[in-house]
C-alpha cells in the first residue's frame, strides 16, 4: 500500500467505527449552521450593512462602528451598567450555590435533605416573566407584602422598581433566589462522588468535620468550582437578556439597562444592524479574553482548566 | 459526636429551613392571591393563605382563548423541542466519549469555541431569516437544538461509564449502534432525564427567542402572552380579560395565570426528580 501508515490506520478506524462517525454528522452540521455561520456573518460589524445589498454589496467601513460605540455616552453608560451588574453577580451570586451545597451535604437526616433539595430547586423552574410578575407584586408600593412589612415597623413605602437605586440589587437578588438552589446540583454531584473512605481515614486521624471539609471536601469539588467559574467569567457581559428585560422600565433603565437589552432595542427594533453587531462582537471578545486569562491563571495555580 | 458538631447541626438545620422558607414563600403568596377575592388583595390581607376563597380568577383565564392557544404552542415547542434536543445531544455526546472516535479532540475544540465565542444577535437573526424560519415555530426549536454545556455534561457521564461494558458488548458481537441503544442508553436514564428536564424547562420558560423571531400573535408561546398580561405596567392587558366580569382584580388574575403556567412543570418535576436525585447520589449509596 502506498499510503503512509498512520493515514492507513486512520482509514481503517473510519471504516471500523463508521456508525460512530455517522451519527455525529447532524450535530456537527448544527454547530456549523447555527454557530459558525453567524460568527462569519459577524463581519458585518466592519461594514455599513444594508439588508438589501447583503454582505457582498455593503460598503466596508473598517473600525468605524467600534469608534462610534466608544464615542456614544449612552453606550458607555450601558457598558458600565453591564460590567457592574456582572461583577456583583460574580462576587455575590457565584459563591452561594457552593456554600449551599456544602451545608446541604452536612445534613444527616436524609428525608429532610431531600425535601429541602426539592424546595430549593423549585424557583429555577419559573420563567423570568413569572419571577418578574411575582417580584413586581411583592415589591409593589401599595399592595406588596414587603412594603406592608416596612409600614408595620414605621418605614414609608418604597417604590422599588420606580427608581434606579434598587434595580441592580433586585436583578442580582432575584438571580440568587432563582438559580442558587439549582446551582447546587452540580456541586452535590461532585460531593457525592467523593470516596467515603477518605472521610473514614480522616476521622481515624482525629480530624473533625470542619477539618474534613477543608482537607477533603473542598479539594474534591475544587475542579468543579474552577470549571464553573471559568464558564461564568466567559459569560461575564452576558448577564441575561430575559432577566433584565422583565425588570427594566423607563424609570430604572438608567442603571438597569445592559448591553443585551440595548442590542435588542437598537439592533432588532431600530435595525441598526452593523452597529449592534459591533457591540455584540466586542462583548464576545471581552468574554474570550477573560476566559483565556482565567484559564491560564487557573492552569498555573491549580492545574485545572477548560482546555 | 462532640458538642461543637451538634451545635453546627442545629445551626445548619435552622439556617437551611430558613432558606427553604424564603424559596417557597413567594410561591405560596402567589398561590394564595390567585384564590383570593379582589377586596382581600387590594386591602393587603393575603399572605400565604387565601382570604375570601374564590375561583373567579381562574374562570377569567379559562374563558380566554388566546391563553389556551399560547399554552398549546408552548406544549408543542417543549415536547417536540426536547425530543430533538435529546436525540441531537446524545448522538454527538456518545461518540465524543469514545477513545475510538479519532476526531474527538478536534470536535471538542470546535464545540468549545462556540461556547466561549458566541455570535451577536443580529447575524443569528439573519441566518434564521435566510433559512426562512422567521415567524415559524421552527425558529424556537432548531436554533437551540444542542446546548454545548449540556453536551459536555452528558459526555462526561458517558466517559464515566466503565469501558468494559462496551468491550463485552463488542465481544458478544453487538454493532456500535446496538451497543449504544441496548447498553449505554438504558444506563443513561439519570442523565437523559436530567438533560431532558434542563431542555424542557428552557423551552417552556423562554420568551426572548419568540420575542426576536415571532411576529404573529397567533404563534405566541405562553411566556410571551404572559408577559403582556403580567408585566404590562398599566394593567391594560389584564383588564382586557376582565370585560364584563365584576369583583375581579387584575392582580388576582395575574397571579392565577402565573400558577397555570407553572403547573405543568410542577406536575412533571417530581417524576423526573427521582432520576436526578438518583443520578447525583450514585456515588454515595455505598456508605
Amino acid at each position: 500500500m502506498k499510503t503512509s501508515k498512520p493515514l492507513g490506520r486512520q482509514r481503517s478506524n473510519f471504516r471500523k467505527y463508521k456508525a460512530l462517525y455517522f451519527i455525529t454528522i447532524p450535530g456537527i452540521l448544527y454547530f456549523i449552521i447555527f454557530k459558525y455561520l453567524p460568527l462569519m456573518g459577524s463581519v458585518m460589524a466592519f461594514q455599513d450593512y444594508n439588508i438589501f445589498k447583503g454582505f457582498t454589496g455593503s460598503p466596508w467601513v473598517g473600525l468605524d462602528q467600534f469608534r462610534r460605540m466608544f464615542t456614544y455616552t449612552e453606550f458607555l453608560r450601558i457598558l458600565e451598567n453591564t460590567v457592574l451588574i456582572g461583577l456583583y453577580d460574580i462576587l455575590i451570586a457565584f459563591p452561594v450555590p457552593i456554600i449551599l451545597a456544602l451545608l446541604l451535604n452536612e445534613l444527616r437526616k436524609v428525608l429532610f435533605k431531600r425535601i429541602l433539595q426539592t424546595i430549593v430547586y423549585l424557583p429555577h423552574f419559573l420563567s423570568w416573566v413569572i419571577i418578574g410578575g411575582i417580584m413586581i407584586g411583592i415589591l409593589s408600593p401599595t399592595t406588596g407584602i414587603v412594603n406592608q412589612m416596612l409600614n408595620a415597623i414605621g418605614i414609608k413605602s418604597i417604590y422599588f422598581l420606580g427608581e434606579d437605586s434598587y434595580i441592580r440589587s433586585i436583578l442580582v437578588g432575584t438571580g440568587i433566589w432563582k438559580d442558587s438552589g439549582w446551582g447546587t446540583i452540580i456541586y452535590l454531584a461532585a460531593l457525592a462522588s467523593v470516596n467515603p473512605e477518605l472521610y473514614e481515614a480522616a476521622r481515624m486521624d482525629g480530624a473533625n468535620r470542619w477539618r474534613q471539609t477543608l482537607s477533603i471536601t473542598i479539594p474534591a469539588i475544587l475542579p468543579t468550582i474552577t470549571i464553573m467559574f471559568l464558564l461564568h467569567i466567559g459569560n461575564f457581559l452576558d448577564f441575561g437578556f430575559e432577566r433584565v428585560f422583565v425588570f427594566v422600565n423607563s424609570l430604572n433603565e438608567h442603571k438597569g439597562d445592559i448591553l443585551d437589552t440595548y442590542i435588542y432595542r437598537v439592533g432588532l427594533i431600530d435595525q441598526q444592524y452593523s452597529y449592534t453587531t459591533a457591540i455584540g462582537l466586542f462583548k464576545s471578545l471581552v468574554g474570550l479574553m477573560l476566559i483565556m486569562i482565567g484559564n491560564t491563571l487557573s492552569k498555573k495555580t491549580s492545574g485545572e482548566g477548560l482546555y | 459526636m462532640n458538642i461543637k458538631g451538634r451545635w453546627f447541626d442545629w445551626f445548619n438545620t435552622i439556617f437551611l429551613t430558613l432558606v427553604g422558607c424564603i424559596m417557597v414563600f413567594p410561591l405560596l403568596h402567589v398561590l394564595a392571591k390567585s384564590f383570593s377575592s379582589s377586596k382581600a388583595i387590594n386591602a393587603g390581607l393575603v399572605k400565604v393563605i387565601p382570604v375570601d376563597w374564590t375561583f373567579v380568577n381562574y374562570k377569567v383565564i379559562l374563558a380566554d382563548t388566546s391563553i389556551w392557544r399560547a399554552f398549546l404552542i408552548s406544549v408543542i415547542i417543549t415536547v417536540g423541542g426536547t425530543a430533538i434536543n435529546l436525540i441531537m445531544t446524545a448522538s454527538l455526546a456518545y461518540p465524543l466519549s469514545r477513545p475510538e472516535y479519532s476526531l474527538r479532540k478536534v470536535v471538542l475544540i470546535f464545540i468549545l469555541i462556540t461556547m466561549i465565542f458566541q455570535a451577536p444577535l443580529i447575524p443569528n437573526y439573519l441566518v434564521i431569516k435566510n433559512l426562512h424560519m422567521l415567524d415559524t415555530l421552527w425558529a424556537l426549536v432548531i436554533p437551540s437544538a444542542i446546548s454545548a454545556y449540556n453536551l459536555f455534561i452528558m459526555r462526561s457521564f458517558f466517559v464515566a461509564l466503565p469501558a468494559e461494558l462496551i468491550d463485552s458488548a463488542r465481544i458478544d458481537g453487538a454493532s456500535e449502534m446496538r451497543t449504544m441503544w441496548s447498553v449505554i442508553l438504558p444506563l443513561s436514564k439519570p442523565v437523559m432525564a436530567t438533560m431532558g428536564l434542563f431542555y424542557a424547562v428552557s423551552h417552556w420558560n423562554s420568551y426572548s427567542t419568540a420575542l426576536y423571531f415571532i411576529n404573529s400573535r397567533t404563534l405566541y408561546p405562553l411566556q410571551l402572552r404572559l408577559r403582556e398580561i403580567v408585566l404590562s405596567n398599566d394593567l391594560g392587558q389584564a383588564e382586557s380579560l376582565l370585560d364584563g366580569v365584576n369583583e375581579v382584580s387584575p392582580a388576582g388574575v395575574q397571579m392565577a395565570v402565573i400558577i397555570v403556567s407553572v403547573l405543568p412543570i410542577i406536575i412533571v418535576y417530581p417524576f423526573l426528580q427521582k432520576y436526578f436525585i438518583k443520578g447525583m447520589l450514585v456515588g454515595s449509596i455505598k456508605t
